[in-house]
């Protein structure tokens, strides 16, 4: 039956690499999802590959899995090929799917994903991490949104994978939801497997990740620890009417970007406190002021310039 | 050991035989509680056959009863409806929206994946023809021996196969939501021209000539000629149209199967 890892403590097998991409270039057609794109997933980390709508996440998960196959480059899952059996039996995933067979039971749906694993979990503790306790006998199609995503979450643990991936687990889910989800996941990597998730939620890679990967149009755009990528990201808006010209508030410390809607200046930063100080000292007149916390998409803004620059 | 992420050891998947079984049973328990497949491969041969056999059938059709024509012609219906639902449909489905994949993505062998279908609409097409002989022995006067009822169960649910793997071909190129449609643009007009709803010498002279290209005719042929109301063409030559025909569909559904792989790279 199954043995259960005992609870150890995370990044104690950095070095350790779990899976492998290897200047993988992916085309469909004439659109290409990857470029020359690389990363190793190290072995008991939990890594987030964060990037906007079509950044090419799904196409690397669908790589590492073995559903698709690189145009170029190598993939590499355990040493082994991603397609092989062996890769499979230590794997589980939880993909974008849309429509799951409503008619059968949630402890049906486990236990016929379970019998393909070697040594799976028990169903009890299937159901507890993925807190389905009291749904274990609810049809699937009478779930919730987000208790059908917790469903899908124990199909992809329920054989007690060593390497698990999470394509974009809670999108879609309210706050409630998404943090039950983070809960669950957390209960995992303490458990002591690898976890590669996509998300295109800062946040959620903040909450959850040892290791950030920024990707955007194919290719990786940074990589770090959450608290680096926050730091290089951590910029905030600026709204004011001035009558200052853009090239002079450009040229302000910290000022990572200066734009003009309809009158408003709109002003990326860094260092919000002392650009606003500034500004209030050159333009007495400074009207309309509004200060907001940088997006994602700023985010994303800041680290593409950062990287041509 | 804590980690197992770069163990290496040799895992050994779980006997491939009770995969299929554990497979095969969700799959079973899946269709029967979706009254769309259910209800409509089970009900509809057992009330047609009620309406035109039991209650207006009171006549011969050549030397033999109504009923017992009919259990043939409408147990061929249900089989066909049977199998090809339980694999087109849920196939189409399943590969569109994505679910297909999700299961690929985990150990499981392939084939259990098919397998399960086929041996579902064939516990489905069992149940229909069982059904059939059960009202027709009850209620219609149906005096079929029963080495003769065991052969037109074993036949009927052999024939089902070749539309089994019709639905596979069709599977792998209807649209997700499309596929019911598509199953009834060749389940409804096939099972009139090969005589399903009429019995064969009543259609018209061309469509006669037509249903010999059709699978459906040749089953029902053989069910038939179980019975007694063949039409006096070989066994063996419906048998030889049916493995082609299947050869065929199996061939279609190869081709699909390599596009979705293409598409995947």
């Amino acid at each position: 039956m199954a043995t259960v890892q005992p609870f150890r403590v995370r990044s104690q097998s950095a070095e350790q690499i779990a899976a492998t991409l290897n200047q993988v270039s992916k085309n469909y057609g004439a659109v290409q999802a990857l470029k020359h794109f690389s990363l190793d997933i190290r072995a008991g980390e939990l890594t987030a590959v964060l990037g906007p709508n079509g950044a090419g996440k799904t196409t690397a998960i669908k790589l590492l899995l073995g559903l698709a196959r690189p145009t170029s480059g190598r993939v590499s899952v355990f040493g082994r090929d991603p397609t092989a059996l062996q890769t499979h039996l230590r794997v589980g995933a939880m993909l974008q799917v849309g429509r799951v067979p409503e008619s059968l039971r949630v402890r049906e749906h486990i236990d016929l994903f379970s019998s393909y694993y070697p040594q799976p979990l028990p169903m009890k503790q299937t159901l507890g991490i993925a807190g389905l306790d009291d749904l274990r006998d609810r049809k699937f199609g009478e779930l919730s949104g987000g208790q059908k995503q917790r469903v899908l979450f124990a199909l992809a643990i329920c054989g007690n994978p060593d390497l698990l991936f999470l394509d974009e687990p809670t999108v879609g889910l309210d706050v409630e939801a998404r943090h039950l989800l983070w809960d669950e996941i957390r209960q995992l990597l303490s458990l002591g497997k690898t976890v590669v998730l996509t998300t295109h939620y800062l946040e959620e890679a903040d909450a959850l990740a040892d290791r950030v990967v920024v990707i955007s149009k194919g290719s990786m755009i940074a990589e770090g620890t959450p608290q680096e990528i926050k730091a290089r990201t951590a910029g905030k808006t600026i709204r004011c009417v001035t009558r200052l010209g853009a090239a002079e508030v450009n040229a302000l410390t910290g000022v990572v970007d200066v734009q003009d809607d309809r009158g408003t200046m709109v002003i990326h930063t860094s260092r919000p406190e002392d650009v606003l100080r500034e500004l209030l000292n050159r333009d007495l007149n400074l009207s309309g002021i509004e200060v907001a916390g940088a997006g994602l998409e700023d985010a994303f803004l800041a680290l593409t310039q950062e990287k041509s620059n | 050991m804590a980690t197992t992420a770069i163990n290496q050891n040799v895992l050994i998947r779980p006997n491939v035989f009770s995969i299929c079984l554990k497979e095969t049973k969700y799959e079973f328990l899946k269709c029967l509680r979706l009254p769309m497949y259910s209800v409509s491969t089970i009900v509809f041969p057992i009330m047609f056959y009620v309406l035109f056999g039991l209650i207006m059938g009171r006549q011969n059709i050549g030397n033999i009863s109504t009923t017992t024509y009919l259990i043939a012609a409408y147990g061929t219906f249900g089989v066909m409806g049977a199998s090809l639902f339980g694999t087109a449909a849920t196939l189409a489905s399943e590969r569109g929206f994505g679910w297909l994949e999700v299961k690929k993505a985990t150990p499981m062998p392939p084939f259990a994946y098919f397998l399960a279908k086929v041996v579902m609409s064939m516990i489905f097409s069992a149940t229909d023809v069982v059904l059939l002989l059960i009202l027709g022995t009850a209620f219609g006067g149906v005096h079929l021996p029963a080495v003769v009822a065991a052969k037109l169960l074993l036949t009927l649910v052999a024939g089902s196969l070749p539309f089994c793997a019709m639905g596979l071909a069709i599977g792998y190129f209807a649209g997700p939501t499309s596929a019911p449609a598509f199953i009834n643009v060749f389940y409804l007009p096939m099972s009139f021209c090969s005589g399903l709803w009429i019995p064969f010498m009543f259609l018209p002279k061309f469509i006669q000539k037509v249903a010999v290209v059709l699978p459906a005719f040749h089953l029902s042929q053989l069910a038939l000629s179980l019975v007694g109301a063949g039409d006096g063409g070989s066994g063996k030559m419906h048998w030889e149209a049916l493995i082609g025909f299947a050869m065929i569909c199996l061939g279609i559904a190869w081709a699909g199967h390599q596009r979705a792989q293409k598409a995947n790279g």
